[in-house]
């Protein structure tokens, strides 16, 4: 454990968060979605829109910070910034506005994300007819969509065939995933599948959708706004709900890193990005795996659960699956996980749902608390450029 | 204000197929030659026999369509429905002041209304009625070699001058050619190409219009397989295109020649792919390609099932596999049962040529091609 203490570690906390309901159907626009999670993680930080300099969102969001600042009486901007590659982002987010707090750029920074992710544009139903430009990132496509390869789903279940074939790991392993995903999401009342709890048998009964992936192993696609605010941990501190202090933030690209197919690296069975981001959590907190009380790993498809719990040093590689089988993700396991019932359960909030669920569990007010949180991990999409955080209790 | 506009090249219309499967707009619209499909003409067809290409090739620069005019003169209210329909709110369409504003002086029609002007109709269109005698005559020849279905692929428009309310529009169709038939993935066919000159009252050129279509014998495909099932229509769409650029461009054209080669870093001879400017071992931008043995194996692969795009066949099993010379790529299983895949399957390069502007490598299974 380092002696002197990393600047970005413990400097800034997450004083507010703030979400609009999560459906299949909004009923309003991505930017009214996103005025409204802003407005309620700011009011929940105790604090005014006028307070507010500092706006961070994913590069993926429609909704500009000018005109969320322009609707809701937030006045000035002194820091304004966008984190790429979709669900990757999310605690990149939060990373951004905790160096903007801790280098005196902004002070009340507003990270925010907002989508009709299901009723709008659904992500689920691949790039095949998307409109082609000539730039390198559409252009990254070619390898795939002429093919048929085209869609998240499709795109993990090479890497989850790849990782079966290594480690030995079935469909029953991805499942088991999804149901403690799904038992979680049962008892909260915010989730989209409350009281809808799944059991091992039904995951092995839903349809293929991409082999080996079944119905049950990819996550919902949901309409809503998460927002959350971050400050200094010091004036956190002087506001209504206890701080939940960044203990540390990290992004990680890999060698060799492609959006969602980095098929081409000597190895597919692991996420380096994610090992990437994990040892840059643990060196910045000073903490280890042991130290964490809680997850939240980034599940829009159960195989990837897998290989991040083996690149953030929860258990061995290839060992996962045992990991999970023992029930160590359970509310009594080793490391309580997605205890908001993750996007499978919940919302596909593009992670950010996750992170203010983290809030929670420090600040001991999740539906689903383990005794004596201190630590959580929190992580971002896998398969892309990643990010991830680590939050904590004060003190 | 008549200032020409520049040429529209619009590719709004491939993929619309007729014949062997869905109807669109683009295909039986009033003016095409080829609005007649038989669909009850056996898949396989007649063989071509003795004469016939010279037969085709007589309607090079025929007329097949003559100066027809169109059922109505240019209008406010079609205008009106088409900017609805398209969702296209430009004022110069609809509002006289804006239009003068713009330097015009009234409301135009929208440039892609042009064809419409034209065409005559849903009545017509499935009354069978053909555009002319010598669009008839085309149509049964080529119904003679089997090409029975038929299959947009190209529409490219020069725009001459805008048109007004009360302008009368003309078409007037000539061959300007008939490929030599070509091995489609929806089968057998020949591109027809026609030209399309568009005139007002006074006889002007208004928009001349080059338009393609694929006439073929329709056929099941053969990659990729499916199981025991095996589909009933050729595929509606066509394989989504790639994103062609600088970088990349020199590796579809070698795959449009069945070739597939692979960068190779001219300063460190370091292979890679996908493809990029720069090498990332010795940072040299200098490269050339080297051409795959085509031997290779199965890294990993997937069968999907959903969602379903028009173009393939589910379930459908795309492969990652890793050739010979040490690269990975992306490609599809030919020849093989979704159940008989698996990591490690040594494969051997094949071709799929998708459709007329789409060549692909694709991969079978080492010992079935060594039985064949």
């Amino acid at each position: 454990m380092s002696s002197r203490p990393h600047p970005l570690s413990g400097v800034a906390a997450v004083a507010g968060i703030g979400a609009t309901e999560f459906s299949k159907n909004s009923g309003r626009s991505e930017l009214r979605l996103a005025c409204e999670a802003v407005l309620a993680a700011v009011a929940d930080a105790g604090l005014k829109p006028s307070d507010v300099d500092g706006m961070v969102t994913f590069t993926a969001d429609s909704s500009s910070e000018i005109h969320i600042a322009r609707n809701t009486g937030i006045g000035e901007l002194t820091f304004f910034s966008r984190v790429g590659h979709g669900g990757g982002a999310a605690c990149g987010t939060l990373q951004q506005a905790a160096m903007a707090v801790a280098t005196g750029v902004a002070e009340v920074v507003v990270c925010y994300r907002a989508f009709n992710e299901r009723s709008g544009e659904r992500y689920g139903l691949g790039q095949a007819d998307r409109p082609m430009d000539t730039s390198a990132d559409r252009a990254a496509y070619s390898w795939m969509t002429p093919f048929g390869l085209a869609t998240p789903a499709q795109w993990v279940a090479v890497f989850a065939r790849r990782y079966m074939h290594e480690y030995g790991a079935t469909s029953e392993d991805f499942g088991r995933v999804a149901v403690v995903d799904r038992r979680h999401a049962a008892t909260n009342p915010a989730a989209w599948f409350y009281q809808r709890p799944i059991t091992l048998e039904e995951h092995q009964a839903s349809r293929w959708i991409a082999e080996p992936l079944r119905l049950l192993d990819c996550c919902q696609e949901t309409d809503g706004g998460q927002a959350l605010v971050v400050v200094s941990a010091e004036r956190a501190r002087d506001l209504p709900h206890p701080p939940a202090v960044i203990r540390a933030a990290a992004q990680g690209s890999g060698a060799d890193q492609h959006m969602m197919t980095s098929y081409y690296r000597p190895t597919i069975s692991g996420i380096p990005e994610m090992g990437l981001v994990g040892r840059q959590l643990y060196g910045q907190s000073g903490l280890g795996p042991g130290d964490m009380d809680a997850a939240i790993l980034y599940d829009h498809f159960t195989p990837l659960v897998l290989p991040q719990l083996e690149e953030l040093g929860f258990c061995g590689r290839g060992e996962a699956r045992d990991f999970v089988a023992d029930g160590h993700l359970e509310l009594g396991g080793r490391l309580p996980f997605n205890t908001h019932g993750g996007q499978l359960g919940e919302a596909y909030l593009h992670g950010m749902n996750g992170v203010a669920e983290a809030v929670r569990l420090v600040r001991g007010t999740s539906v689903n608390q383990p005794e004596g949180v201190s630590h959580v991990m929190v992580t971002a999409g896998t398969g892309v450029p990643t990010s991830g955080l680590v939050l904590g209790a004060d003190g | 204000m008549s200032a020409p506009q520049p040429v529209s090249d619009d590719r709004g219309t491939p993929g619309a197929v007729a014949g062997g499967g869905s109807a669109s707009g683009a295909v039986a619209d009033g003016g095409s030659a080829f609005e007649q499909v038989a669909d009850d003409v056996s898949p396989s067809g007649p063989v071509a026999v003795d004469g016939y290409e010279e037969r085709l090739l007589a309607f090079t620069g025929r007329e097949i369509v003559p100066p027809r005019p169109g059922p109505d003169p240019v209008n406010a209210p079609m205008i009106r429905h088409w900017a609805e329909a398209m969702g296209d709110g430009n004022p110069v369409y609809q509002d006289e002041e804006a239009a003068r504003a713009s330097g015009r002086p009234g409301i135009v029609a929208p440039a892609s209304m042009t064809q419409a002007w034209t065409m005559r109709g849903y009545a017509a269109t499935v009354a069978g009625r053909s555009g002319g005698p010598g669009s008839e005559e085309l149509a049964a020849l080529l119904g003679e070699g089997g090409y029975t279905s038929v299959v947009a692929t190209d529409s490219e428009f020069e725009f001459h001058r805008e048109l007004v309310p009360g302008d009368h529009v003309s078409v007037r169709e000539v061959v300007e050619s008939i490929s030599p038939e070509k091995v489609t993935a929806l089968g057998p066919g020949r591109f027809v190409t026609t030209v399309r000159t568009y005139t007002d009252q006074n006889g002007e050129t208004v928009a001349v219009q080059r338009w393609r279509t694929l006439r073929f014998r329709p056929q099941r495909r053969p990659t990729p397989p499916s199981p025991a099932d095996t589909p009933e229509t050729p595929p509606e769409a066509l394989r989504p295109r790639p994103a062609v650029n600088r970088d990349n461009a020199f590796w579809f054209e070698a795959a449009r020649e069945h070739r597939l080669v692979i960068q190779r870093c001219a300063a460190c001879q370091a292979l890679r792919h996908p493809p990029g400017p720069c090498c990332p071992e010795c940072g040299s931008f200098d490269w050339d390609t080297v051409e795959a043995s085509g031997r290779g194996h199965v890294h990993s692969f997937v069968v999907s099932h959903h969602p379903r795009h028009p173009a393939f066949e589910y379930p459908l099993v795309v492969a990652v596999v890793e050739l010979a010379e040490g690269t990975r790529l992306i490609t599809n299983l030919a020849g093989v049962t979704p159940d008989e895949v698996e990591i490690d399957l040594p494969v051997t390069l094949d071709w799929l040529d998708a459709d007329p502007g789409l060549s692909l490598p694709v991969f079978r299974p080492v010992a079935q091609e060594d039985h064949h």
